[in-house]
């Protein structure tokens, strides 16, 4: 028994409590639990306006005119603009190819894009002047899909492409398009005994993140812009926002607030530019928020894909060749699409040993809304296919699915389709094992004494069945997914790290431009300071534009990227805090000058334990600040007609089994486990990880039974921007999520760790859909299934 | 638009026949969801939450009087065993917090078909008490729905409250939605058993432009009850009756194809659950028949 109170040893070099491994608690929990959070959609500034955006009711159209003098007329309105009224001659924007319009310019490519912007004293004096703008539309044929886009006579959505991709993509409706051939995919298919072919559909998702899009533009004395944001990447934003504006980057201080969930949402802009433009226009604070219905027009989805495959294998149950054909909807605008493209490209194999494949991945421009970046990041459809794929050719060869997927494991030193040598750990089989392992969920656990517990089968609350006609199937799936940016980009972050003492404490300030969308960065980013420097007292300032790039929190990166400029610069500080202390001390012990020196619990020890002083005494007055920049391996482009190169930075798995029980008659399905194993490489903060799986688990069961955004394919209008229709997965649609955390060090990243986010996002829709299959029987080759794909009645 | 806010029925009233365009709210479900979202400017709008009459509910001989604004988890919780069913499709209306404001006059005041209340009105058997400075009116529910979010009140009546007949048999609802919780109906199914009257009653939800009764699938059901007396010797239904009683249930639909679900899908599922609502209230009736002979 302790005895409270009673002495402790006295703290002589033992670790810094708080670091690396352990699971601290994130200092935004409780708040956002409790509702006291400020998020951006709360910010208030002293005589804001609110604006509002216009946009349109068709997809594709040329525009008339616009007459904004009733809007203009109504009381309370500062100023309505529209592309006449923008500032420069930069009046497009865009991730990497800057073909968005800021407002729309002549014509809209898609139904919802802004064609002009209002500021009011009153958000609803700002809805009703914008509902006043008339705009004539004149109609204009549509292209949405592959056959409308590259038709002899298809209407361009965008003429006169001079991005760097449209030299090489066969149509200009094409936005990029990666082939990557290895090996001899005819030769090796003589090889095959079986072959077996598959056309999928992955549906249109959203990241439906709580927080809808908003912002707070203050404009400043200097003719600035301060504006308050919520966003995955402070700096691309910028660069983004001030040639439009006119203003050199310094003059748009950007500080990040507070962010409720982006998944990719938030990679590009949204209400940035409009509220910066009417702020400066009216010289008066203006704010933008969402509602739930414009944010499902606000931002880019995840693209819908249709995929088709073809595997071949011998009878032992070896892979001979792919080929695969992925056509991925980009919509209107290029956003994320190329890098998308890439991705889906290079991981369409899965993590599979195969030597000879042919594969080709493109993303069309359409009048569809407009996608782009989402968690898995074109990854995620690639697997949903390739997954159903593996099961197909493991029936097919009478082969357990489980054991086909181990006999083609990759593992490390497997080469990648684009050439590139997995060179850390890559423990596939070893993941499917783990998940199997994992005891099975007992039967029929919706039986009670006093009758059918609805709340255990499918249909749920509603009351549909007590049993009838529910079967169980169990699915297995592994998914492969890159860690980082790719492609030879420059992928770096900054990271300024201060330590100083303060009332006698040492106290560290670590200023990262990294964007805290919920993922918990500055969590670890401070479990990192507490380690490397040894104090206890770690403050992670706000994210703004003070300070470098810390690049996107996207990727699965910033623990690695960020986590690991935080490390290096903690390094760099420390180096300095010892060279201070071997020149005031280093005369009063000789290990100043021949042991390793450690900082831990706020004191200078050498790695046998011995103190040699506290860290206070050593700074006195004296403030160690670093910035530096950080950088992961450089990655290289992949070759356009080969897709070679090693144009991966790490590469993360994981691997589901999925239980589910369906009702056969009404086609509801109640998933009642998913099971997850994954390698981590090394669990900074073990909570933390196991959230992320959580809910990346719980995300591709949502694109597997019911997340979809649906396009009328004759208008291509949105037919569901609600939560009354867009279905995400509430608690009682959520499984038990046993995960099984792997810990296998990457020796190339910080400490070993492999990116954790978005790997679980992958293979758990296949699972899901593996299950349903075997409890259904049916072939499935769409998500999500939905009641009547299960009926017959679609 | 101005708000009214009415402190007693007879304000509420007044006001209503001052202005035959202003809009009730009560728990705001539909309401606020459809000014929200700018469907629907009303000129005036009512606040009916000064009337406390209006959340109070009184269990009489027959049936109960259920005060227009009483909330779904009010009769989830203490009208179980006389309304059990609109109690369970109670219980799947949106989520606790929308249960604690809506109530069942504002599934009638909106009368869309995918009200969750209305299949168990109509098996049930209910009146709609509604009132205008003219005087009060009950109106039959099976009269009550007049065409797709159109009902049968005049211009100046409100909804005061419901009469829905006290269970004297088993109950059932049932309902369809992609999701296992919080979910709008892509269709739904009531079945209520009158042992007293031996009628069989229905109600459907989401598969026709108003709620509806199956009638003839209740007609021919009441007729292979009656003449294999069934309500008497308390036999299993013949599988063949319970499929033909399922099939003019699909067949009394006439759904639409939308983005929550296909017009088949609608016919296939109504039938799969009219099937089995009746096999469980009548293994409950069984069962109850049986307790009631042991015991005597």
């Amino acid at each position: 028994m302790t005895a409270i109170g009673a002495p402790t040893g006295l703290t002589q070099g033992s670790r810094t409590k708080g670091g690396i491994g352990e699971s601290t608690l994130r200092p935004d929990g409780v708040l956002k639990v409790t509702g006291e959070f400020a998020y951006a959609s709360d910010m208030w500034h002293e005589d804001m306006l609110w604006g509002q955006i216009l946009r349109s009711t068709v997809a594709h159209a040329e525009i008339v005119s616009i007459d904004t003098g009733e809007a203009l007329a109504t009381p309370g309105v500062y100023a309505v603009m529209t592309y006449d009224d923008l500032p420069t001659d930069v009046r497009h924007y865009g991730l990497e190819i800057r073909d968005t319009p800021v407002l729309a310019h002549g014509r809209v490519r898609h139904h919802g894009e802004p064609v002009a912007i209002v500021a009011a004293d009153h958000p609803e004096t700002a809805r009703r002047a914008a509902a006043r703008i008339k705009v004539e539309y004149r109609e204009l044929p549509l292209v949405t899909d592959e056959a409308t886009a590259t038709a002899p006579d298809a209407v361009l959505v965008h003429e006169n492409r001079s991005d760097h991709h449209s030299g090489h993509v066969p149509h200009p409706n094409i936005v990029h398009r990666q082939p990557i051939v290895r090996g001899d995919a005819d030769a090796a298919a003589g090889r095959a005994d079986v072959i077996v072919e598959g056309d999928y559909y992955f549906g249109m998702q959203d990241q439906a993140f709580l927080g809808p899009e908003s912002g707070l533009a203050v404009p400043g004395e200097d003719g600035g812009v301060d504006l308050y944001i919520a966003t995955q990447w402070l700096h691309s934003d910028l660069r983004q926002i001030a040639p439009v504006l006119g203003l050199p980057e310094d003059k748009v201080r950007m500080t990040l607030s507070g962010v409720g969930g982006a998944f990719g949402g938030r990679e590009d802009l949204s209400m940035q530019i409009h509220a910066c433009l009417l702020a400066l226009r009216t010289g008066k604070p203006v704010k933008i928020v969402y509602n739930r219905f414009e944010s499902f027009f606000g931002h880019v989805h995840r693209h819908p894909a249709r995929l088709h495959y073809e595997h071949g294998a011998t009878r032992d149950g070896r892979l001979t060749h792919v080929r695969c054909r992925i056509v991925l909807d980009g919509g209107a605008y290029a956003s994320a699409s190329p890098a998308v493209v890439g991705n889906a490209a290079s991981l369409s194999v899965g993590p599979y040993v195969c030597e000879d494949v042919d594969i080709e991945a493109l993303a069309l421009y359409s009048n569809n809304p407009p996608c782009g970046a989402m968690r898995g990041f074109g990854a995620v459809q690639a697997c949903f296919a390739y997954e159903a794929q593996m099961d197909k050719v493991a029936a097919e060869l009478g082969l357990d699915p489980v054991e086909f997927r181990r006999i083609n494991a990759m593992e490390q030193g497997t080469l990648m389709p684009t050439g590139q040598p997995v060179d850390s750990p890559a423990p596939v089989a070893e993941l499917l094992r783990r998940v199997k392992a994992m005891p099975m969920p007992p039967e029929r656990q919706w039986e009670s004494s006093e009758g059918a517990d609805v709340r255990q089968l499918p249909g749920g609350l509603s009351n549909t069945t007590h049993g009838e006609g529910v079967v169980r199937g169990v699915g297995y799936a592994v998914g492969i997914k890159n860690v980082g940016f790719s492609e030879g980009f420059d992928d770096y972050s900054t990271a300024r790290v201060r330590l100083e003492a303060v009332g006698g404490r040492p106290v560290v300030t670590v200023h990262t431009a990294m964007a805290e969308v919920g993922q918990g960065g500055v969590t670890v980013h401070a479990q990192i300071a507490r380690t490397e420097l040894g104090v206890a007292e770690v403050t992670i300032r706000p994210a703004d534009t003070r300070v470098g790039s810390a690049g996107s929190t996207s990727a699965s990166r910033q623990t690695y990227v960020t986590g690991g400029a935080i490390k290096n610069a903690c390094e760099l500080v420390r180096e300095r805090v010892l060279e201070t202390g071997r020149r005031k001390l280093g005369s009063h012990h000789p290990a100043w000058a021949t042991a390793e020196l450690l900082l831990e619990g706020g004191k200078v020890v050498t790695d046998g334990g011995e103190v040699l002083a506290d860290l206070v005494d050593v700074l006195e007055d004296e403030v160690v600040e670093v910035e530096e920049e950080w950088r992961h391996r450089p990655t290289e482009p992949f070759d356009p007609r080969t897709g070679q190169g090693d144009g991966h930075v790490q590469y993360s798995f994981a691997a589901h089994r999925a239980v589910v029980e369906v009702d056969t008659e009404l086609g509801l399905v109640k998933v009642i486990e998913l099971a997850c194993a994954q390698d981590v490489g090394k669990a900074l903060n073990p909570l933390s990880v196991i959230g992320q799986i959580q809910g990346g688990t719980v995300q591709g069961l949502g694109i597997a039974v019911m997340e979809e955004i649906v396009v009328d394919p004759v208008t291509a209008k949105v037919r569901n921007p609600s939560f009354t229709d867009y279905l995400l997965p509430t608690i009682l649609d959520t499984p038990a999520l046993p995960v099984d955390v792997l810990e296998l060090a990457d020796d190339h990243a910080p400490y070993g760790l492999r990116g954790v986010g978005e790997a679980p996002t992958l293979s758990s829709t296949p699972a899901v859909l593996a299950a349903i299959r075997d409890a259904t029987g049916l072939a499935l080759d769409r998500t999500p299934v939905r009641p009547e794909h299960l009926t017959g009645t679609a | 638009m101005d708000f009214l806010r009415p402190a007693s029925w007879e304000e509420a009233l007044a006001a209503k026949a001052e202005h035959p365009t202003a809009v009730p709210i009560a728990g705001g479900t539909d309401v606020m969801v459809e000014i929200n979202f700018d469907h629907r400017r009303p000129d005036v709008l009512m606040d009916l939450g000064r009337i406390g009459d209006l959340t109070e509910w009184e269990v009489g001989e027959d049936s109960v009087r259920l005060g227009a604004s009483v909330p779904y988890t009010r009769i989830m919780e203490n009208l179980r065993t006389e309304l059990p069913g609109l109690a369970l499709a109670s219980h799947t209306v949106a989520s606790p917090q929308i249960r604690n404001r809506g109530g069942v006059g504002g599934n009638l005041g909106t009368a869309s078909p995918a009200g969750d209340a209305h299949p168990a009105l109509l098996a049930a058997g209910a009146e709609v008490e509604a009132e205008s400075v003219r005087g009060t009116r009950r109106i039959p529910i099976d009269a009550f729905y007049t065409g797709v979010k159109r009902n049968s009140l005049e211009p100046d009546e409100l909804i005061r409250a419901v009469h829905i007949r006290k269970a004297e048999g088993p109950q059932q609802f049932s309902k369809v939605g992609t999701r296992n919780a919080m979910v709008i109906a892509v269709c739904a199914f009531g079945l209520a058993l009158h042992p007293g009257s031996r009628t069989v009653r229905t109600g459907i939800g989401s598969a026709a432009p108003t709620p509806i009764r199956a009638t003839a699938a209740e007609e021919f059901l009441n007729a292979a009850l009656e003449d294999g007396g069934f309500w008497e010797n308390g036999k299993i239904v013949t599988p063949s009756a319970v499929k033909r009683f399922a099939d003019l249930c699909s067949a009394a639909c006439n759904p639409i194809d939308d983005v929550r679900g296909t017009a088949d899908y609608r016919r296939h599922a109504v039938g799969v659950m009219a099937r089995r609502t009746l096999t469980w209230t009548w293994e409950s009736y069984r069962g109850a028949r049986r307790t009631t002979e042991g015991a005597a």
